[in-house]
């Protein structure tokens, strides 16, 4: 059985919010994971469409974040999620000022429908629905300092996990519908100019794969994930602005590890790094993050639950 | 049990998703799709009167007799019309709707994208000079034009005057020739808009398609294709909707391309081509104003970019001499030295210290710069949402769009006027503690440019339309504060620049007054 008593999240920063959880790992039956993850994410360079440059009225754009998330087991098969975080963007140079606040509230329900186990390999598929929310009215098109783009969310994501031994493979896709947005303006150019104040956004297709080694105690992966803006989004000219419906593509590479301690088990700590590769409309960001997480059992009885 | 739960959580995840999906709706309703047709409420049947700008009569310009409505040539045109009418396609109802609002007021609209397009300024060489882009070269990197607020102020001024003069001329000659409506000749015919009372030869979207595309073509050489795709509307819509006959629209067209002549001329001469200046002059600015004990402006952009249009100042006006250019200047800002200039410079950075949510609103809804269509094409916007509901003709469109575009070109002069002659410096460069929430513009502070801009409109906004005094003025007193709540103006140079403003927008009044129209 795959099945962790302290199995926290795993955590993908995805761009502007760093929401998803998009482990093969589910927390046990009436236990509840807490913690928070410091993110600092930094580029000097961007793509303006395909043109990748860099502007020296910006110098280095960082946004920091600080997340308060959990999880929630309700049954060992059915987790709920969420992820609240503040942001605060900087650019080092030029005369822009930076912006703060507390950007997206996301929620994510992950049900864990199928779990097979054959000899030392384990199968297990998922459904993840999210949602999410801007919780203040902070302003989106103030790209690129603006610290989210307000949009709601809902994504579905299914996901597949394979794990043989300690190794594992998790593949997952999923597609986001984005709300349209109003913007402070009442008229804005994408190839023409539109008379109002509201924007449309395009959708998203996430696609994660995540390899490596996982253990009760330690977790060590390799993650690929791939941010593709689906039709409607629009690219930013020589020399322009952004503007928040403009097409983002992000295609990034990353390591993630976690670890629990062995004298206190209800504790983790866990960190990463990831860059962009590849992007459109988007910079090519470096990005940390370190955390800490919590588990509570809620459960009367103090069921033993690990492998 | 357990199970239960489970296949019910599935079940609600999928059914959340979708019914978030499909509940919100991506339909955007946009203000310039709600417009009506025109329908006059006044045809304004004497405008072949009204005074023009550069037109010496009229009739400079001649235009070919008409056919006649009883000749077999004229009932080949109407059955055009018919045999268009009967296999009327989707697309074209949708061309018949968008045009049916105004020719005038589409081709400004029009106009605003085609500047918020080029409103981008050059990006820097390898060596971190830039290049100015040229008219004679276009397409080179920097593309032709950067229509950047004094650009724009002016590319609007010269299609509205043009098109006023244009359609003075068109009435002159409805009149003169006094030809019927194809409706009038057949009543068979449908009509897709509001019939029209006046004579239809020649049509006025035919000679503002020739005014306009020429002009366009001058002022944005890189877009022909996409100017030429929308004058191709505007001549088939005016056939499919029965309005006209094709010998309306197409010897409208020859007339208008012979009245834009006028303009281009005027354009090639009027000062806008050296405005950009070079080394010698963006050197004698800065050491003319250290000369005087003063701090000289220096660009904050990076690398530092020349000053935007120094010369712009000197281009000719419609309505104003030099002299009166000069006559007009606001006095020298507060010395940098001084006390009050301290005062003016806390206050700016208390405006950065404590944004509230409000302010950067204000900010945002007014930034108006790059990739937008400039302070200029917002006060154009704000008056054609405001004329749709006048019910006004053609030529009074005109009229209207042109007095309010010749102010704010008077505005960009008398303002960029200002700002080389006192050439002082942005309160970023002056403390760099002080961030900014809008791009700082490339150009000197005082006076501002959103202030000028914003007070003319409104004094000629005001005489249009006077039961909109009052939230005209709140408006340009909102616009010129935004600059001072975005830290990149000063109090005296958002308050004289909407007295400067205010001053130049009369000469457009007093136009105005006189020009027969009213």
């Amino acid at each position: 059985m795959k099945k962790f008593y302290l199995s926290c999240l795993l955590f993908a920063p995805v761009l502007m919010s760093a929401q998803t959880e998009i482990d093969g790992i589910m927390m046990s039956k009436n236990n509840f994971c807490v913690g928070s993850i410091y993110q600092y994410s930094s580029w000097n360079q961007y793509w303006e469409g395909s043109f990748k440059r860099e502007n020296l009225n910006l110098g280095t754009v960082s946004t920091q974040s600080f997340g308060i998330m959990g999880n929630y087991g309700i049954t060992d098969k059915l987790n709920i999620l969420f992820n609240l975080p503040y942001v605060e963007t900087k650019a080092s140079a030029g005369t822009m000022e930076g912006q703060k606040g507390m950007q997206d509230l996301s929620v994510t329900v992950k049900y864990m429908p199928l779990e097979k186990t054959t000899g030392n390999a384990t199968y297990s598929l998922y459904a993840l629905g999210s949602f999410s929310t801007p919780v203040s009215n902070y302003s989106a098109d103030y790209l690129p300092l603006s610290i989210g783009l307000q949009s709601k969310t809902a994504a579905l994501r299914l996901m597949g996990d394979f794990q043989l031994g300690n190794f594992f493979s998790t593949l997952s896709g999923a597609y986001v519908k984005r709300t349209n947005i109003n913007i402070d303006r009442n008229a804005y150019l994408t190839s023409e100019i539109h008379y109002t104040n509201e924007v449309n956004m395009p959708d998203v297709i996430s696609v994660n794969f995540r390899t490596g080694y996982r253990s009760s105690r330690l977790i060590a992966e390799f993650v690929i994930d791939n941010w593709v803006t689906q039709s409607g989004g629009f690219d930013i000219t020589t020399n322009n602005m952004p503007f928040p419906s403009n097409t983002m593509n992000a295609l990034k590479y990353g390591v993630n590890s976690k670890y629990t301690f062995k004298k206190i088990p209800q504790l983790s700590l866990l960190g990463g790094y990831n860059y962009v590769v590849e992007g459109r409309n988007v910079g090519k960001s470096n990005t940390f993050y370190g955390g800490l997480f919590y588990v509570i059992n809620f459960e009367k009885k103090n069921n033993q639950d690990e492998k | 049990m357990k199970n239960n739960i489970q296949k019910t959580a599935l079940k609600s995840i999928l059914a959340l998703f979708l019914a978030c999906t499909y509940s919100c709706s991506d339909e955007i309703t946009e203000r310039n799709e709600q417009f009506h047709a025109l329908n006059p409420t006044n045809i304004d049947a004497l405008a072949g009167t009204w005074k023009t700008f550069l037109l010496t009569a009229p009739d400079e310009f001649s235009l070919d007799l008409p056919l006649a409505t009883n000749t077999p040539a004229f009932t080949r045109e109407i059955n055009e019309i018919k045999s268009y009418q009967n296999n009327i396609s989707a697309d074209q109802k949708r061309i018949v709707k968008y045009w049916s609002a105004g020719g005038v007021l589409r081709w400004n609209e029009i106009m605003r994208t085609l500047v918020a397009r080029h409103n981008r300024p050059p990006y820097q060489n390898e060596d971190g000079t830039y290049s100015a882009p040229s008219g004679a070269n276009p397409f080179a990197n920097p593309q032709f034009p950067f229509s950047n607020p004094p650009y724009a102020a002016r590319a609007y001024a010269y299609v509205s005057a043009a098109q006023y003069d244009a359609m003075v001329a068109t009435w002159y000659y409805k009149k003169l020739y006094n030809r019927a409506a194809p409706f009038t000749v057949d009543a068979t015919i449908q009509v897709l808009i509001p019939k029209s009372s006046m004579p239809s030869y020649p049509s006025e979207d035919g000679v503002l398609s020739g005014v306009t595309v020429e002009l366009l073509k001058l002022l944005f050489p890189t877009e022909i294709a996409y100017i030429d795709g929308k004058a191709e509307e505007q001549k088939l819509y005016r056939i499919l909707s029965g309005a006209n006959v094709r010998s309306d629209v197409e010897s409208g067209i020859i007339l208008g391309r012979k009245i834009v002549a006028k303009f281009i001329t005027r354009a090639g001469a009027d000062g806008a081509g050296a405005a950009i200046g070079n080394q010698a002059l963006w050197t004698q600015l800065e050491t003319q104003t250290a000369a005087t004990g003063e701090t000289p402006w220096l660009s904050l952009d990076l690398p530092a970019r020349p000053p935007m249009l120094p010369l712009f100042g000197k281009v000719k006006s419609f309505l104003m001499t030099p002299a009166m250019v000069t006559a007009n200047r606001p006095v020298a800002p507060p010395s940098t030295k001084s006390q009050q200039f301290a005062k003016e410079l806390a206050e700016v950075k208390s405006y950065g210290n404590n944004p509230s949510r409000k302010n950067m609103e204000i900010v945002s809804f007014w930034a108006d710069g790059v990739g937008t269509y400039t302070p200029p094409g917002h006060w154009n916007a704000i008056a054609s949402e405001l004329f749709v509901d006048q019910n006004y003709s053609e030529v009074r469109w005109a009229r209207n769009m042109a007095l309010l575009n010749i102010a704010m070109m008077d505005a960009a002069i008398s303002c960029w006027d200002a700002k080389y002659t006192y050439f002082n410096p942005r309160p970023s460069q002056i403390d760099p503690s002080i961030k900014t929430r809008t791009g700082v513009p490339n150009f000197p502070s005082y006076v501002s440019g959103h202030s000028t801009f914003s007070g003319a409109a409104c004094v000629v906004l005001s005489h249009i339309i006077p039961a909109k005094a009052q939230s005209f003025i709140n408006m340009a007193k909102e616009a010129s504060d935004s600059r001072m709540f975005g830290c990149i103006h000063y109090r005296s140079d958002c308050e004289k620049g909407l007295e400067l403003g205010e001053k130049v927008g009369g000469f457009a009044v007093k136009r105005a007054l006189t020009d027969g129209a009213e």
